[in-house]
């Protein structure tokens, strides 16, 4: 230890300083009560409040394997040969790794034998592969890790009944939801900081919450509900939430950690890392967990290579496409299903097992999407066999797995599903080849899911070979909006699936020609949009009411990369994050395209409402509420305009004070500047002063010969 | 009102000055000749030819009859300003930078930039009435200050040098010893290179502009910090109004990092402030390169600005800016966007 100091180099240096060894009293010096002398360090909660860290036992590289043949001394190195070629294709075996211990009577062997390897992932690995593998008929390999034995050991032969402990009230989550003014959160996380606000339109700027440095390592996610605030590590994953702000609530162990994806309900959190191979027999693994949120438990755990989970899909983060597990069945979290080749694996979260023990066989399919309320999966096959097997989209039921709807579609090259957010209407926009197969057109299929049968209709664009730029399902609502068109200033179209005389027909409100638009925001309450002019539009808005078909008002947020409504669909927030370097920060708007205030923070990355449950009031009460709003809305204008005298009183008053301040320094310099007057004239010359009243205008035409000259120009006359 | 674009200079824009009676506007580039222009049509009057590099400030005497120019051909000269002749030549062994007349014009001080093993200086010069008697010797030289020396401008009655520069510190010289006086506190005062200085009309205050991305307003006699304006851009030029409490702040990110994207986004606006309350209340955009100068007209009616682009832009106020004004006399709660045609 290099803190070790002998006693001579403390003489020395006592020495050196002049002071009298002898003479100091050791044990005069008061210190600080406490083993930390009252200074707490950083990572003092961690210490105490966890268990103690896990040592390394050096067993983690150690497998057992179990349900070998008892062979006679003659055959050992026949089996031991065997294990060896079965074992080292996995992972490289320690040198003397492999040991099968004989019966000293009988000289056969016991049936097992241990492995060591050089590494415990090698060992995990090995484990998983395995266990389970049939060498012949009547032996079944059983493999378990060494140290997993220990664990076993220790399980009490006899049963006793599980202790109950009593019921104690968890602190209540959703406090945020009961704040006064009914205002809503959202966490930006901007250099090293994270900062939760509540957004405070009537004062026209955010109210921190809670702000924390280096909260996360990587990003920041609410839950889809807005109870959890979740924070990526390296080492897991971590949720924050709770009565008094932002406590940590549960921790998430999961090594390099890399992505993370809450089910609809928030009841289970899906953390997946992925760990490149350390050597190149090695092959790309990613690991899977499934937790429950509330009581932090792994429910399931997916491990394999990276090649089973990139099956379909449009490949995204890492190789894969992110959320590998996609969850069904709303917000009871139900099922979750992953694609994989030729099938569609449906999980029930009741036993975390395939749901009836198979996948659903679906021939090349390469895409499917839940209904976000019901357990339907709509799911797209390409066309295959050079066009003689035709592309299909069907729509399937869970758990019965029975096929509600099919339409078979040919000349397809590609195939976007959209489901409206109340799983009513299912939107399958089709792109196909033109007849000389050079280009592609666009058509929707539309699925009316709720109706008997469930009719499709196709809708095609006027102008069939507009491309499609966006698409958008009003939330809660029986519109869509596209953005079509070719060249810099596309259309954008307004459809609904509802006609006046219930003809049931889809048909078109309004286009409107010509906008700087490249992408739609629906308000979550619907009713509004908001046309957006990204990238290269440089932060174009367009509010638009759809009830009324006008337009509410334009803005602009130069460069904006990043638009948000909040929950309620009040407000919208535009930011500009750091993939641009200049302008960062964020900006909040009213729904009807007012500028309410702006916010500049350099290296800018996430900006992120906090969601909201679905309200608890029923259809017939919202409806009540919505026709009575003057009634009800007579109170918030009083608050809104309190808030604004109040606001304006004290804006008023800072303004008062700044000019006071202003007049006495004003005065201050006046009274110098004319106790100066002389000096300055003296320095002048005598000349009046410098007020302007002292010297009167004359108008006098002053003309000067500056110059004479006289040059001879040549002219070229041959010259036009 | 439209702006009236004055194209006369080659390169970029360094600096601009009005004579006292707001008829006349100096202007400097790094083209190496100054211009004249009449301050209100924007016509070109004339040139001063004589630099042989880029010209970095002006100034001129209180009849209007004298120029003084700091160029970067370590000289810094005298012109008529009627005739364009070059009265005196000033030499030195750096460039000169920043140059103003004193009360009475009989002063003049000069500033050198550290050039090879040359210290930057600060020198003070007298200005002969007749120019025959005109000499090279300097009256006063203060060294000791590190990095270049952006301006360096009289105090009240000649009596003290206000100098500020790269190393973000301004600072009060005794002008007859070359003592120095005060120097501005590191934490409060600018964090980056002061870019510019400009005084008030009465030079009871000045305002400091910075790479800090703010603009400070200090008072001259006893360097006290009295407001500060925060924008989005490093500041390169800034100016006080002389009729209005207004202030005016001029930058843009560095002409090095400008992309050729979209000129919005390089924020090439002169930004004006409320002087009092540290509010923007509006822009004026239309240059296409950082503005390195800006001058308000002494009668308040208008400004100009000169930009990295080689422009020049006289912009007279239109009537809502005066308006502007009495709302906030009023103190009515409003916010207001962009009021001068632009």
């Amino acid at each position: 230890m290099a803190l070790a100091i002998s006693m001579e180099g403390i003489e020395a240096r006592a020495r050196e300083l002049g002071v009298d060894l002898s003479a100091v009293d050791l044990d005069s010096i008061a210190l600080p009560a406490g083993e930390d002398f009252g200074i707490l360090s950083d990572d003092e909660e961690v210490l105490h409040s966890e268990d103690p860290p896990e040592l390394e036992m050096g067993l983690s590289n150690i497998i057992v394997v179990d349900n070998l043949p008892v062979v006679p001394p003659e055959k050992f190195d026949k089996l031991e040969n065997v294990i060896r070629k079965i074992y080292s294709q996995i992972g490289v075996i320690k040198e003397n790794g492999l040991w099968m211990p004989v019966n000293p009577e009988t000289k056969k062997t016991y049936g097992y034998c241990f492995i060591e390897y050089n590494t415990p992932q090698e060992a995990e690995l090995a484990r998983e592969k395995t266990n389970g593998y049939k060498l012949d008929k009547s032996h079944i390999f059983a493999v378990n890790l060494l140290d997993d034995f220990e664990k076993y050991m220790k399980v009490p032969d006899t049963w006793t009944p599980a202790e109950i402990k009593p019921y104690t009230a968890g602190e209540n989550l959703l406090k945020w939801l009961t704040d006064e003014k009914a205002r809503d959160q959202f966490v930006i996380r901007a250099g090293t900081l994270t900062e939760v606000y509540w957004n405070d339109a009537r004062k026209l700027a955010p109210e921190l919450v809670f702000q924390k440095q280096y909260w996360t390592d990587s990003f920041i996610q609410w839950s889809p509900l807005g109870t959890y605030l979740a924070t990526v590590h390296r080492q897991g994953s971590q949720v924050w939430g709770g009565e008094n702000g932002f406590e940590r609530l549960m921790r998430f162990a999961h090594p390099m950690l890399k992505m993370i994806d809450f089910s609809p309900g928030e009841r289970y959190l899906v953390t997946y890392s992925s760990h490149e191979p350390s050597n190149p027999r090695d092959t790309h693994r990613v690991v899977l967990n499934i937790f429950d949120v509330r009581t932090g438990k792994v429910m399931r755990d997916f491990k394999g290579s990276a090649d089973d989970y990139t099956t379909g899909g449009n490949i995204g983060v890492s190789g894969v496409s992110w959320p590998i597990f996609r969850w069904g069945g709303g917000k009871d979290d139900k099922y979750f299903a992953r694609l994989g080749k030729n099938i569609i694996s449906v999980y029930e979260t009741n036993t975390f097992s395939l749901l009836d023990k198979k996948s659903l066989k679906v021939e090349n399919v390469v895409d499917f999407s839940w209904s976000p309320t019901d357990p339907i999966i709509s799911l797209f096959v390409p066309e295959m066999g050079g066009g003689n097997q035709p592309a299909r989209v069907s729509l399937v039921q869970i758990p019965g797995k029975e096929e509600l709807r099919q339409k078979n579609l040919f000349s397809v090259s590609d195939c976007k599903m959209y489901w409206q957010n109340s799983g009513e209407y299912l939107a399958v926009q089709v792109d196909r080849y033109t007849k000389t197969k050079k280009s592609t057109y666009t058509g929707f299929e539309l699925f009316r899911i709720k109706e008997r049968d469930i009719p499709i209709e196709v809708l095609e664009l006027e102008n069939k070979n507009d491309k499609i730029i966006a698409f958008a399902w009003e939330p809660k609502g029986h519109r869509f909006a596209i953005i079509h068109g070719d060249g810099p200033r596309p259309d954008v179209s307004f459809y609904t699936m509802r006609t006046a005389n219930n003809t049931n027909r889809v048909s078109k409100l309004t286009t409107l020609k010509a906008k700087q638009a490249n992408a739609l925001y629906w308000s979550p309450a619907g009713r509004f949009v908001v046309l957006a002019g990204l990238k290269g539009f440089n932060g174009q808005l367009e509010f638009y009411n759809v009830d009324e078909l006008e337009t509410m008002a334009t803005g602009e947020h130069f460069m904006a990369t990043d638009i948000m409504w909040d929950p309620t669909g009040r407000y919208l927030a535009t930011a500009v994050t750091s993939v641009h370097e200049m302008e960062n920060g964020f900006q909040i708007w009213s729904f009807n395209g007012k500028h309410l205030y702006k916010v500049s923070k350099d290296h800018f990355y996430q900006f992120i409402w906090r969601p909201r449950p679905p309200s608890l009031l029923t259809p017939e009460k919202e409806e009540e509420i919505s026709r009575n709003l003057k009634k009800y809305s007579k109170k918030y204008e009083q608050e809104d305009q309190d808030a604004y005298n109040q606001l304006s009183e004290q804006d008023r008053k800072r303004r008062t004070q700044l000019q006071e301040e202003w007049d006495s320094w004003v005065a201050k310099w006046k009274q110098m500047h004319e106790e100066e007057r002389s000096y300055r004239m003296e320095l002048r010359d005598g000349e009046a002063s410098d007020e302007e009243e002292e010297y009167e205008a004359k108008e006098v035409e002053v003309e000067e010969v500056v110059d004479v000259c006289q040059e001879v120009l040549a002219f070229d006359l041959d010259q036009e | 009102m439209r702006p009236i674009l004055m194209k006369g200079h080659e390169r970029p824009l360094t600096f601009l000055r009005y004579n006292r009676d707001g008829d006349l506007l100096f202007s400097c580039a790094k083209d190496h000749t100054p211009t004249v222009w009449y301050a209100d049509n924007g016509d070109r009057l004339g040139t001063y030819r004589g630099h042989n590099g880029a010209v970095w400030t002006c100034d001129v005497s209180r009849d209007s009859a004298r120029l003084i120019t700091a160029s970067a051909d370590q000289t810094a000269k005298l012109w008529e300003v009627s005739t364009g002749k070059e009265l005196f030549s000033f030499r030195f062994d750096a460039p000169a930078r920043s140059v103003e007349f004193a009360i009475g014009d009989a002063l003049a001080v000069i500033t050198t930039d550290n050039f090879m093993d040359h210290v930057p200086t600060v020198q003070v010069k007298h200005i002969a009435e007749d120019i025959d008697d005109q000499t090279d010797e300097s009256a006063l030289v203060i060294t000791g200050i590190k990095g270049r020396i952006n301006r360096a401008v009289w105090g009240p009655l000649n009596r003290t040098i206000i100098t500020a520069g790269e190393d973000a510190t301004i600072r009060i010289w005794d002008s007859e010893t070359g003592q120095l006086l005060k120097e501005s506190d590191k934490e409060s005062g600018h964090q980056k290179t002061i870019s510019s200085l400009s005084k008030s009309s009465d030079w009871s205050h000045f305002i400091t502009g910075s790479l800090d991305k703010s603009a400070k307003l200090w008072d001259t006699r006893t360097l006290t910090l009295i407001k500060t304006y925060v924008t989005e851009r490093p500041v390169n030029a800034v100016d006080i109004s002389p009729t209005h409490d207004t202030v005016v702040l001029g930058g843009g990110q560095d002409a090095m990092n400008v992309t050729m994207t979209d000129r919005r986004a390089g924020k090439f606006e002169a930004k004006f402030y409320h002087k009092i309350l540290q509010e923007e209340i509006g822009g004026v955009k239309g240059h296409f390169g950082p503005i390195n100068a800006l001058a308000f007209n002494p009668d308040g009616q208008s400004f100009s600005s000169g930009g990295e682009d080689g422009y020049v832009r006289l912009h007279h106020f239109d009537s809502d800016y005066f308006n502007i004004k009495m709302l906030f006399e009023t103190q009515l709660v409003q916010f207001l966007g962009s009021y001068v045609a632009g």
